[in-house]
């Protein structure tokens, strides 16, 4: 396995989130009855023109903007030609020569470090119906409601050289795209597919292996999987003396193996033209200095600035920065608990509130801990109002039952005991009652420490100032 | 530039035309004198020159993204050879 240099490059289409289709007025939503919003311009009947789409273009520089691209004051649309009943004009209107974003970059991040994955390009084009071929009796049904959405694809160069990498660049393309609301980002309808790159060659060799390319997955785990058990496949094959075909693959996640869709030569002459029904592209400075005054702050920008202005770690950045949403509350949660340390306050969004959100499969927006609440309990850990361990059994019940942090403190009665003389009182109880326990610490046994703690803990429900705990039962032990 | 009997049996696949052996002689002068023709053109020095694939307008015009068109399944299906469930039927296709 070693010997073997994995090449890895992303080809990955994201649905863009606008309300009608790239080419015609028809409705995008998901979920309609079948073909109810195919319009004749989908359909591709006789006499018909495509009109693209403003919204779809501006979501196109806002993705080049985000990445650092060139955004092509003139590209054009094409012809990519091929049979199939779910395309009904007998060609998918996509980019070729000259795409709309050309260029940039994305950072990624793995437990290797960091690292650039440049951006080849990425292009408008239309999506495809649907078939179904169960069901109709020898006939299949078509469904073209899906026909015209538009589409992104965003290609990379081959700079990943492992699996990790891939799906970094995918979930960090994910957060991305659903930062800048260019796309919903939802895999299970679709909205976001990637087809994986996979080659192999010998470490050291300078020329590319042969490649596969592995279509329409659909979630990280898959990506991973299907990464692995391409290469594994293709060193196998190379290792018994035989060699990679160029073809295209599929991934089967119930067999966890990909298998041959088609070969190269079989299908790929598209025979690409420019398309005359739509004249070029164009999109002038003023349009790209407006769509870039209208992006919010971007995910690296924002990750450096937790890091450098607020001292998180590369850790706790990365996760704040993994969404839009994830750092908001963590800005707004900081904003409400002003005397709170930042690195308190990312413990918590990506400790205790990440977790609740979890197991709810909720995201950040719809926490049932406002950050205002979750900064009312945390103002009164700063305080020393509560003990951490408390704070935590009074995040749940704000989690479960609702309520604010002081509420809950008072009706459940769990203020810390920091008063010195109560709980010396329950200390000095405890020490009467355990003389062996007593005789054990101090002929030298130190661990015996913990059992005194545990049962000042007990006895006090939790509530017991740690630090003051600690420094009063050394006092009474010492004698 | 001519054509082999095989390239344009090649084309005829991909354009998915059904070509018969007796066509194929004179399809293949046809298209080879055709391609004379754009060879002719492909002579001419354009070193300099911008790449114009369309005469016509400079820009393509753009609409709104604003939903302008309602369901009209019916009247769409109306002129199809058959329809199910509010799906196309066609011939069973299985990549």
């Amino acid at each position: 396995m070693s010997q073997w240099e994995i090449v890895i490059g992303l080809e990955t289409h994201a649905q863009l989130s606008t309300h009608s289709k790239i080419f015609s007025g028809a409705s995008t939503a998901f979920g309609a009855e079948p073909n109810t919003q195919a319009c004749a311009v989908d359909l591709g009947l006789p006499g018909v023109l495509p009109v693209p789409n403003q919204g779809a273009v501006e979501r196109a520089i806002r993705f080049g903007l985000a990445v650092g691209a060139q955004i092509a004051p003139m590209s054009v649309f094409a012809r990519k030609n091929y049979f199939y009943p779910d395309l009904p004009k007998g060609y998918q209107i996509s980019q070729f020569e000259l795409p709309v974003v050309q260029g940039g970059s994305m950072t990624i991040h793995t437990a290797a470090g960091e690292k650039t994955v440049r951006l080849t390009r990425a292009h408008l084009e239309e999506d495809a119906g649907k078939s179904l071929h169960e069901d109709f009796h020898g006939s299949s049904g078509i469904d073209l409601n899906r026909a015209g959405t538009p589409l992104l694809e965003i290609v990379t160069e081959p700079d990943m050289r492992s699996a990790d990498e891939a799906v970094a660049y995918a979930r960090a393309l994910h957060g991305l795209v659903r930062w800048i609301e260019i796309c919903d980002g939802n895999m299970q309808e679709g909205s976001f597919r990637c087809d994986v790159n996979v080659s192999v060659r010998p470490f050291g060799q300078r020329e590319y292996g042969t490649r596969c390319e592995i279509k329409n997955l659909n979630s990280f785990r898959f990506i991973e999987r299907a990464i692995d058990c391409e290469v594994k496949r293709q060193i196998a094959l190379i290792e018994d003396g035989g060699a990679v075909r160029q073809e295209t693959r599929l991934y089967d996640p119930d067999r966890d193996e990909t298998r041959s869709m088609r070969s190269k030569e079989d299908a790929q002459d598209y025979r690409y033209f420019p398309d005359p029904d739509l004249p070029p592209l164009r999109i002038d400075e003023a349009w790209v200095r407006e769509v870039a005054a209208g992006l919010p702050e971007l995910p690296a920008a924002r990750r450096v600035r937790y890091q450098r202005d607020l001292g998180l770690g590369a850790y706790d950045a990365g996760l704040l920065t993994a969404s839009r949403e994830a750092g908001d509350y963590f800005e707004a949660l900081q904003r409400a608990a002003p005397g709170v340390d930042a690195k308190v306050c990312a413990n918590w969004v990506n400790g205790e509130l990440a977790a609740a959100l979890n197991r709810a499969e909720l995201d950040f927006t719809a926490s049932r801990v406002t950050a205002d609440r979750l900064a009312g309990l945390l103002r009164r850990l700063a305080d020393g109002t509560v003990s951490g361990k408390i704070a935590k059994e009074i995040f749940e019940l704000m989690w479960t039952e609702g309520g604010d942090a002081d509420a809950i403190i008072d009706a459940r009665g769990l203020r810390q005991i920091s008063d010195s003389g109560a709980l010396e009182a329950v200390l000095r109880e405890i020490v009467e009652r355990s003389p062996a326990q007593v005789a054990e610490y101090r002929g030298g046994k130190e661990k015996v420490f913990g059992f005194f703690v545990g049962q000042a803990m007990k006895a006090t429900q939790g509530k017991a100032n740690p630090a003051q705990l600690n420094e009063l039962l050394r006092k009474l032990l010492a004698g | 530039m001519s054509l082999s009997e095989d390239d344009v049996r090649r084309v005829a696949r991909l354009s998915r035309l059904a070509v018969s052996a007796d066509e194929l002689p004179r399809l293949q002068q046809d298209l080879s004198r055709i391609l004379d023709l754009a060879a002719e053109l492909k002579a001419i020095d354009t070193q300099g020159v911008a790449p114009m694939a369309h005469p016509g307008a400079d820009a393509v015009a753009l609409r709104p993204d604003v939903v302008t068109e309602s369901n009209r399944r019916d009247a769409y299906q109306a002129v199809a050879p058959q329809v199910e469930d509010g799906l196309y039927l066609v011939p069973k296709v299985i990549e």
